[in-house]
């Protein structure tokens, strides 16, 4: 049987008396490949926070690897792209390979410098992003796709089992966004990490992810992308708040 | 200079001190450079002050204090702001940057209180000020030695942390680095190195020698490392410099140390803009 890497039981979330997220229930297993979707203020990024347990839900429980998310320590299973990466201060004097470097801080621990092996590993997350030519590069010179590229490796360098990644596809040129798709994609099947990928891109990413929540402060669907597909248009135009029709992958050739 | 150096304990103290800060305060600065952070310097040198004032006026009055370096009521208060600031960040949470100026203003306060409730030490305050050739102690030289060795072991050991800290808090965060141990520890040493540099930079200048060198340098690197060494050579340059002439000029060592760096930066951004242009004019070029 997989096992399961996220649960969340009954949470709920309140911010300054509005009530942001409520009986949230969701579970990725090993190996899964979910698309967290869902309108703009509809709890998304409070739910990853949650999840990270930089948030810190008002009921309910959290667990990672089964483990209760506040004594949860081993950080390097989760690799993390937040839709704040790209925002960083540009003018920052650091190099590619310094930036995927820092991803292993926490794995290599107090009081010991990084190793040769950790500088192979992060040309190694380098290369499965296709950014290895661009290691010594300074990170404020390359472009938002490249820069968001970069920002995945140094998610990758850990090994993680679960990539987690809020609206990865904010600041790349649109004609990136289906190689970066299709990048996330060998991720998963190839390398077998689990990835949640927040999006409000509900046609593209569907196409590629095994399962499907719908939030909008609390889940409205959560299954199997096949079950998803099967939903009337009418009904998702329901929960999302205003009209949506889903345009496939396969009928656009993306 | 240099006979001289070999004859004057003073003139040995002095360059070995500059020597020894024009390396650490760079070192420090880049960190504090690229979090933008770049006033809580600043503030704290002018925490220092009022340490300073506050030693001095009790010197007058109180046995112990007329013994004790004021160099070290200085550190101290610095060390106090360097917390206050700290808990001031957190209680203004959309408004981090306000515990800054909050803290810059209480310094200058209680310094200019107690200056002005002490008669009679307005020389010697000069060179806290801005610094003085003559005034740095062997005991002195030893409390920067002894900042250095701890500021050297602090950014050898937490290396990875503080740059993960600095490139993106959150993710250091989120990766499990204890973030607000390590930055607390990090303003307690920021306040050391401006408690130890004011014997030769002064007061007021402190912080220029741990933001200009650092401002020329990131005009320069590419990445962190190297950005690292050009912060320390050209601190180092200034100090070196910047003491020469105010021997020879018989004037403020810190006044002289900060308009190197001033001149050493402003040359850095006029090379980049000719070399700019330079790229620019080959990349027309190719295209023509």
């Amino acid at each position: 049987m997989k096992k399961s890497i996220i649960e969340c039981k009954d949470v709920y979330f309140q911010y300054e008396h509005s009530t942001v997220l409520e009986e949230i229930t969701l579970e990725v297993k090993e190996g899964e490949f979910w698309a967290l979707i869902g309108p703009n203020g509809s709890g998304k990024s409070t739910l990853i926070s949650i999840i990270l347990g930089i948030k810190n839900p008002d009921k309910g429980i959290v667990k990672l690897f089964g483990e209760n998310v506040d004594s949860f320590r081993q950080r390097e299973r989760i690799g993390y792209v937040s839709q704040k990466s790209n925002s960083f201060n540009s003018g920052f004097p650091a190099t590619v390979l310094e930036v995927v470097k820092s991803g292993l801080t926490g794995k290599v621990g107090l009081f010991k410098a990084f190793s040769k092996q950790d500088e192979q590993r992060a040309m190694e997350a380098l290369r499965i992003v296709k950014m290895d030519a661009f290691s010594t590069k300074n990170i404020g010179e390359l472009s938002g796709g490249q820069q968001q590229r970069v920002f995945i490796a140094r998610a990758l360098v850990g090994k993680p089992d679960l990539l987690i990644m809020d609206e990865p596809t904010v600041g790349i040129d649109q004609k990136n966004v289906a190689s970066f798709y299709s990048m996330l994609n060998g991720l998963n099947r190839e390398h077998g990490i689990a990835i949640l990928l927040v999006t409000h891109e509900i046609d593209l990413v569907t196409d590629l992810a095994t399962h499907v929540a719908c939030l909008n402060r609390s889940i409205h669907f959560h299954g199997r992308k096949a079950d998803y597909k099967n939903m009337d248009d009418e009904d998702i135009s329901n929960w999302y708040g205003h009209p949506v029709r889903r345009v496939h992958a396969d009928r656009e050739g993306v | 200079m240099i006979s001289a150096l070999l004859t004057y304990e003073f003139l040995q103290n002095a360059f070995l001190s500059g020597l020894i800060i024009g390396i650490i305060a760079p070192l420090l600065g880049l960190f504090i450079v690229v979090r933008r952070l770049a006033l809580i310097a600043d503030a704290l040198s002018h925490v220092a002050l009022a340490g300073i004032a506050g030693s001095l006026f009790l010197s007058q009055s109180v046995l112990f204090f007329s013994a004790l370096n004021p160099v070290y009521l200085g550190i101290a208060t610095a060390v106090g702001g360097s917390l206050l600031i700290e808990k001031l960040r957190g209680a203004y949470k959309h408004f981090e940057e306000l515990a800054i100026p909050i803290i810059l203003s209480a310094g200058i306060g209680f310094g200019a209180i107690f200056i002005s409730l002490a008669k009679g030490f307005s020389s010697d305050l000069m060179g806290y000020l801005f610094g003085s050739v003559s005034a740095v102690s062997r005991q002195d030289l030893w409390i920067i030695v002894l900042v250095a060795i701890i500021v050297i072991a602090y950014i050898r050991l937490f290396y990875k942390e503080l740059f993960a800290l600095s490139f993106d808090g959150e993710y250091a965060k989120i990766s499990g680095v204890n973030g607000k141990v390590i930055q607390t520890v990090f303003m307690i040493i920021v306040a050391l190195v401006i408690g130890a540099s004011m014997r030769i930079v002064g007061i007021l200048l402190v912080s220029s020698l741990m933001t200009i060198p650092v401002a020329a340098a990131i005009q320069l690197a590419k990445s962190f490392k190297g950005a690292m060494l050009y912060s320390i050579i050209i601190g180092e340059l200034s100090v070196i410099i910047g003491l020469f002439s105010a021997y020879y000029l018989d004037i403020a060592p810190g006044g002289t140390i900060v308009i190197t760096s001033i001149i050493i930066l402003l040359a850095v951004l006029g090379w980049n803009k000719v070399k700019g242009k330079q790229r620019s004019r080959n990349v027309k070029g190719e295209f023509a």
